[in-house]
């Protein structure tokens, strides 16, 4: 049974806008799901559904099989969300938010778990300073240590390293990674291409309030992945001799270099027959290269196509 | 009922008072101190007894209801507005915590806070005027009911508004005349009777006037008037928020 099961969300606001539009989404326990898509297209709206930060217009969720509208608090219990923005108490001290976010969710007070998060966040030293007084980025660990006080199952981190340094990104990685290995479930939105590339089990795209596709990250690049063939010439061409026009080329500015771009997994990649009719066309080479296809390709595709 | 979490709801505003006790309990201290030296002593000693009671001592329920009111509203509209306006609302809206248990928490710390303060205003005032209480519990249950509903007044308001100005729009245009006109320092029997029958519309000289009477054993208005007027107003108080509750009024959309 998947921890998270979305069925058919929709969600209207008061302006009409229609932010989602009949989603369906199954996120597996233990998996890390990248939730990619552009400015405005339905991330937040979906987290913050599931959340209970706003209420589905129609369609089922459930969080470990507890529905997040009847059974909203036996749901809630399960979930971490740490939200986009900085949304911090400014003169709390780090201690007492991370137990304030504890004590919302029926817990007791937990001294020792609360410095192991503080600690595993590098943010123990910082315990007893005003929320005020921290860097950036450590804020944003301040909302991740609160956001872990009850120790969720399912952890949604809305945007995590959006603004902050490449360091602190992959310090969150790391943090993520440590998550999961716990057994934490992670769904983390984003539209850095390679933080979902880097550390997602699984990708899915969502544009304008629908989900485009939901796949294996690895399977996803394997099947949609492009790879380009720079064949990089020993003297500069203008012009590409007229045998060669059945192929999908683009030659470099500098005329040096031919790029081919081809499908991988097709039945006949093509590139025999083109080093063959290169050679006949009498030019000479000198080095060649392939390219996978990043996930951002595959993503602008998606998207630019809907 | 998330016990625990109303508790801590309740336990974290209780600490921002604690933490500005100094300014928390001064100015409403000060000022009330203020008045009973400018009204009581000085102006006081030219005006007559009010119903049989020296002028100092009238007006020392009037001022504990007047800073209790205002107290109650200011606290309770800014404890809901500030995590709405600093986003650390969503806090509340992904825990596990119903909204009567939001109202609860912030409700019951807004409540304590101005029942703190007009017990604090009532310890002043016998520095200052003799003074006896004749109905001590029926005084308790007045000074505490007003407390809530003025609390739960200040929730709706906190609720409401969007911005800092609107935050103190109701409070400055409304509540402050209506306790200022509503028998604080006068009994509205010194009025003339069209303005006596106007009076009658102001909620709070039901509140103020039982709460003399708990006093002096004397009011404006009968007890049972009063007693039922605080808890209508309580009751309208409840039913906005109950409607705010159902609709997600401003808060969850």
């Amino acid at each position: 049974m998947p921890i998270v099961s979305v069925q058919n969300a929709k969600k209207t606001y008061g302006s009409g806008f229609e932010a989602l539009k009949g989603v369906n989404l199954d996120i597996e326990t233990g998996e890390i799901l990248a939730l990619l898509g552009p400015n405005g297209a339905g991330k937040t709206t979906l987290i913050s559904t599931i959340c209970g930060i706003t209420q589905p217009t129609s369609g089922k969720i459930t969080v470990d099989g507890h529905d997040v509208v009847a059974d909203y608090r036996a749901a809630r219990r399960v979930i971490g969300l740490v939200p986009q923005e900085l949304h911090l108490e400014p003169f709390s001290p780090v201690r007492a938010t991370v137990s304030f976010s504890r004590g919302m969710f029926g817990l007791p007070k937990d001294p020792k778990l609360v410095e192991r998060i503080l600690r595993q966040l590098s943010l123990w030293d910082k315990r007893d300073a005003a929320v005020k007084e921290l860097s950036g980025g450590m804020k944003r660990r301040v909302l991740i240590a609160k956001a872990l006080a009850h120790e969720p199952r399912v952890l949604f981190l809305d945007e995590p390293t959006a603004g902050v340094d490449v360091e602190l990104r992959r310090d969150m990685w790391r943090v993520v990674d440590d998550l999961k290995a716990q057994g934490v479930t992670i769904i983390l939105t984003t539209h850095y291409i390679e933080e979902a590339e880097a550390i997602a089990d699984r990708v899915a795209v969502i544009n304008q309030g629908e989900i485009l596709l939901v796949e294996d990250k690895t399977k996803l690049m394997a099947q949609m992945g492009k790879k380009k063939l720079r064949v990089e010439l020993a003297s500069p061409v203008t012009e590409l001799p007229d045998s060669l026009g059945g192929y999908d080329l683009e030659i470099s500015k500098d005329g040096t270099a031919i790029t081919y771009s081809y499908d991988a997994k097709g039945e006949g990649t093509g590139i025999t027959q083109l080093l063959m009719e290169l050679a006949s066309a009498g030019l000479v080479l000198q080095d060649l290269k392939t390219q996978q296809s990043s996930l951002e390709d595959i993503f602008v595709d998606l998207v630019s196509a809907q | 009922m998330n016990v625990n979490a109303v508790l801590t709801m309740y336990r974290h505003e209780m600490s921002r008072f604690f933490r500005t006790l100094a300014q928390s309990l001064i100015s409403p201290v000060l000022s009330t101190s203020l008045y009973f030296v400018v009204f009581g002593a000085a102006i006081g000693r030219s005006i007559d007894n009010v119903d049989g009671i020296t002028y100092a001592a009238f007006i020392v329920p009037g001022l504990i209801m007047l800073s209790v009111m205002t107290q109650a509203v200011s606290n309770a509209s800014f404890g809901i507005y500030f995590p709405k306006f600093i986003g650390t609302i969503y806090e509340h809206l992904s825990a596990p915590v119903s909204f009567f248990e939001i109202v609860v928490g912030y409700v019951g710390a807004a409540a304590t806070k101005s029942l703190f303060i007009g017990t604090i205003i009532l310890g002043t005032a016998f520095f200052f005027v003799d003074l006896q209480i004749t109905y001590p519990l029926a005084m308790v249950a007045f000074l505490v009911l007003t407390c809530i509903s003025f609390s739960l007044m200040g929730f709706i308001i906190g609720i409401w508004a969007d911005n800092f100005e609107q935050l103190q729009l109701v409070p400055l245009l409304v509540i402050t005349p209506l306790v200022f006109l509503g028998g604080s320092f006068y009994s509205i029997s010194m009025l003339p009777p069209v303005w006596q029958t106007v009076s009658l519309f102001n909620p709070v000289v039901y509140l103020v006037s039982g709460f003399r009477w708990s006093f002096f054993g004397a009011a404006d208005v009968p007890i049972g008037l009063s007693l039922l007027a605080i808890t209508v107003f309580t009751g309208i108080c409840i039913g906005v928020i109950w409607w705010i509750f159902k609709t997600g009024y401003r808060i969850r959309s």
